[in-house]
């Protein structure tokens, strides 16, 4: 298991690399650094103490290790429209889009999961059918006009939740959260729905195909044969197995939750790092974008490493296999 | 001889597919009487495990019992609630299943899997149960069952795991195991150690065991009675020695015939012509007449089960201890002889 995870960590430490070189030749090497770097507004001195920050003046080495003794520093850009880092930027609007992302995913696990194993384990019923049908809804339906249904529906005409915003938030070890608050949790849910909706369609499908695939299994079959209650068939025997790919998938999806967030803190007005996103495009505030998917290829990896870990501690035949190297 | 353990009466066990109806066990009589060892032998396909399943009730969608009576220690289990069932899985009636790289969940521990299948019958603390799975392992030949205990099954060999299975079915002390070709994934050594070992399990408990198997040279020698069975039918049952040294039915001779022995050593092998049928196209009358050297007129009916002698049942108008019926119609092709391959081949099986 440590040689496992010191390979892995070893193969992150370089995806890490590897992209920061990618990005530098993207922007430094084969663009133009001062277009995509420097304000536009700028004046001529300004311009000039730029090129010599960013050391525009020096050979390509020299800017390369620059780069990354900046990046090291957490000096990714500073904005034009705020005059910030753009790293810091983007840091405080983090929690908003993690908080929106986390409660999402739980959504989708609490609900997906039960609903794809009602569905394999009945797949021949009415009940398995429906539950498949409005999977394919939450696949197919596009995510901003599930948002504006949701805020049509419950914001306006029963205006039972806020239409947009982040409510209340208390700090939670120092970071801002919403759902410890009443107000907050009520502006958390609807957004939550809009991103939960299309994974948990996905876990639907996941856990009912893995659910169909397990049922048919001999240890399951044995495990009857054992005289144990159906229960701990299902909810241990069965429920184990779909876990695995289940869990996977997930957190490798977990990324495309935080890109899908883009959307939904767009329907929403979440003030979250997709929206910073959006506003900055619109403003051409190219410091902060360049930023963003440094940041978003970084949660990426980091993400991949987790969901490797977690795994690999949920299948014996890897966790073992890990030791035995 | 005392009441049976087991009593199959016109067992039918039909799957409903979107093929066709799928007879996989269609009329089937048994019956095992307590500490008996009943060798339940047909190629592949001809509805041996489905037979077992029937017994515990554990027949998945879109199969179902359609017909029939099964006695268990005379209750009634076919139509039983699933709850009393359940009471009798594992507990009263258990069972050993073919692959035993297939039969533990590969993602809990073998612990995990031996405690529940003892609190499912019995109440009591985990670390009595615990000890009670240790004495298990222990009592079929695993050494350190405490290490074993703590393992995945991935951690153990094949034949390993075959026997925590058969401790596990020994756990509560069964009237009836019903195995199901419980040595055929493993190699012969093996094979032959497991053999031994239930079948000197279940003489100490008084077990009655249904040995379920495509290779008659395996059940000779531990089965009291055999029972053939083919197309989900049985062709012929009786006294174990006598079914193989003097077999009824003309399958159970083409079955004896391309098992090799050694006071036929350096004969040809023969094999059974054509193929088993489809179970989605049975042939009308005898299941057994496209591929039978002594077929006739009559064999377009069903042939009823009759009793030749006493002990001995037989599904078929021109048994093997008369002569064939006069040749009226042009009989299949005479059997293909083959010379005896070096590996051991099983009798016809698929
Ligand atoms: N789930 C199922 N659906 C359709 N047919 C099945 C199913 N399970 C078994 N059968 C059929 O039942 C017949 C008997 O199967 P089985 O009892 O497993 O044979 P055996 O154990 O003698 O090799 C086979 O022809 C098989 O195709
Ligand atoms: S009934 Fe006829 S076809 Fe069937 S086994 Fe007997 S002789 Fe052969
Ligand atoms: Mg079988």
């Amino acid at each position: 298991m440590l040689a496992y995870l010191i390979r892995r960590l070893f193969q992150a430490a370089i995806t890490i690399v590897v992209m920061a070189v990618l990005v530098f030749v993207g922007i430094y090497a084969i663009g133009n650094p001062i277009d995509v770097l420097i304000s536009p507004e700028a004046d001529p001195a300004e311009i000039e103490a730029a090129i010599r920050r960013l050391g525009l003046d020096q050979p390509l080495w020299r800017q390369f290790l620059l780069f990354v003794s900046n990046a090291l520093r957490g000096d990714l850009g500073t904005s034009f429209v705020h005059n910030e880092p753009a790293l810091r930027l983007i840091i405080e609007r983090m929690p908003a889009t993690l908080e929106l992302a986390v409660a999402a995913m739980l959504l989708s696990i609490f609900l997906g999961i039960p609903l794809g194993m009602i569905a394999g384990l009945r797949h021949d019923r009415a009940t398995g059918r429906g539950i498949m049908a409005a999977s394919i809804l939450g696949f197919s339906l596009p995510n901003f006009w599930q948002g504006m249904m949701l805020i049509m529906l419950f914001a306006v005409w029963a205006g039972w939740l806020p239409s947009g915003g982040r409510g209340d938030t208390v700090p939670l070890f120092g970071v801002p959260v919403s759902f410890l608050t009443l107000d907050g949790l009520q502006h958390l849910i609807l957004p939550a729905i809009n991103l939960a909706l299309f994974k948990t369609a996905l876990v639907v499908r996941l856990a009912r195909a893995g659910t169909r695939e397990v049922m048919l299994q001999d240890y399951v079959k044995f495990a009857r044969a054992k005289g144990v209650s159906e229960r701990r068939v299902v909810l241990v025997h069965m429920l184990k197995n779909i876990l695995i790919p289940v869990v996977t998938v997930l957190g490798l999806e977990f990324g495309s939750v935080i890109a899908f967030a883009v959307v939904t803190e767009t329907v929403f007005a979440w003030p979250g790092m997709g929206k910073l996103l959006i506003d900055s495009i619109l403003n051409l505030d190219r410091p902060v974008v360049v930023a963003y998917l440094m940041l978003i290829v970084f949660v990426f990896i980091l993400i991949n490493l987790v969901v490797d870990i977690v795994y690999s501690l949920l299948d014996p035949r890897v966790r073992l296999s890990g030791r035995a190297e | 001889m005392t009441a049976a353990v087991l009593e199959i009466r016109g067992l039918r066990t039909w799957f409903f597919t979107r093929a066709g109806i799928v007879r996989a066990v269609d009329g089937v009589d048994l019956e095992i009487a307590p500490g008996e060892v009943l060798g339940l032998v047909g190629e592949s396909g001809s509805g041996k495990s489905i037979t077992g399943f029937s017994v515990l009730g554990l027949i998945d969608p879109p199969g179902r019992i359609t017909e029939g009576s099964i006695r268990f220690r005379g209750e009634e289990l076919v139509g039983a609630p699933e709850a009393r069932l359940r009471q009798l899985r594992g507990a009263h009636v258990a069972m050993i299943f073919q692959d035993p790289m297939m039969t533990l969940n590969p993602v809990l521990r073998i612990d995990t899997q031996m405690i529940e299948a003892v609190l499912a019958h019995r109440d009591m603390r985990r670390a009595e149960a615990r000890a009670l799975c240790a004495d298990a392992l222990r009592r079929v030949g695993i050494p350190a069952p405490e290490e074993r205990l703590k393992a995945y099954p991935h951690q153990l060999s094949g034949g390993m795991r075959q026997r925590v299975a058969i401790a596990i079915a020994l756990l509560h002390d069964p009237a009836l195991i019903i195995a199901d070709e419980p040595t055929t994934a493993l190699d012969v050594t093996i094979q032959a150690q497991i053999l031994y070992e239930v079948q000197k399990l279940c003489a100490e408990t008084g077990t009655s065991l249904l040995w379920i198997t495509h290779d008659l040279a395996v059940v000779a020698g531990i089965a009291d009675r055999i029972a053939v069975m083919y197309a989900g039918q049985i062709v012929e049952q009786g006294p174990a020695a006598e079914v193989i040294g003097r077999p009824l039915h003309p399958y159970t001779l083409a079955l004896l015939e391309s098992v090799p022995s050694h006071n036929r050593r350096g004969q040809p092998l023969r094999q059974i012509p054509g193929m088993a049928p489809s179970p989605l196209a049975l042939p009308a009358g005898c299941r057994f007449r496209p591929r039978c050297s002594r077929a006739g007129e009559r064999c377009h009916e069903p042939p009823p089960v009759s009793m030749p002698e006493a002990g001995r049942e037989v599904r078929c108008f021109h048994p093997c201890n008369r002569p064939p019926p006069e040749k009226t119609e042009a009989a299949p092709e005479p059997d293909r002889r083959i010379s005896r391959p070096s590996s051991r081949p099983s009798p016809g099986a698929g």
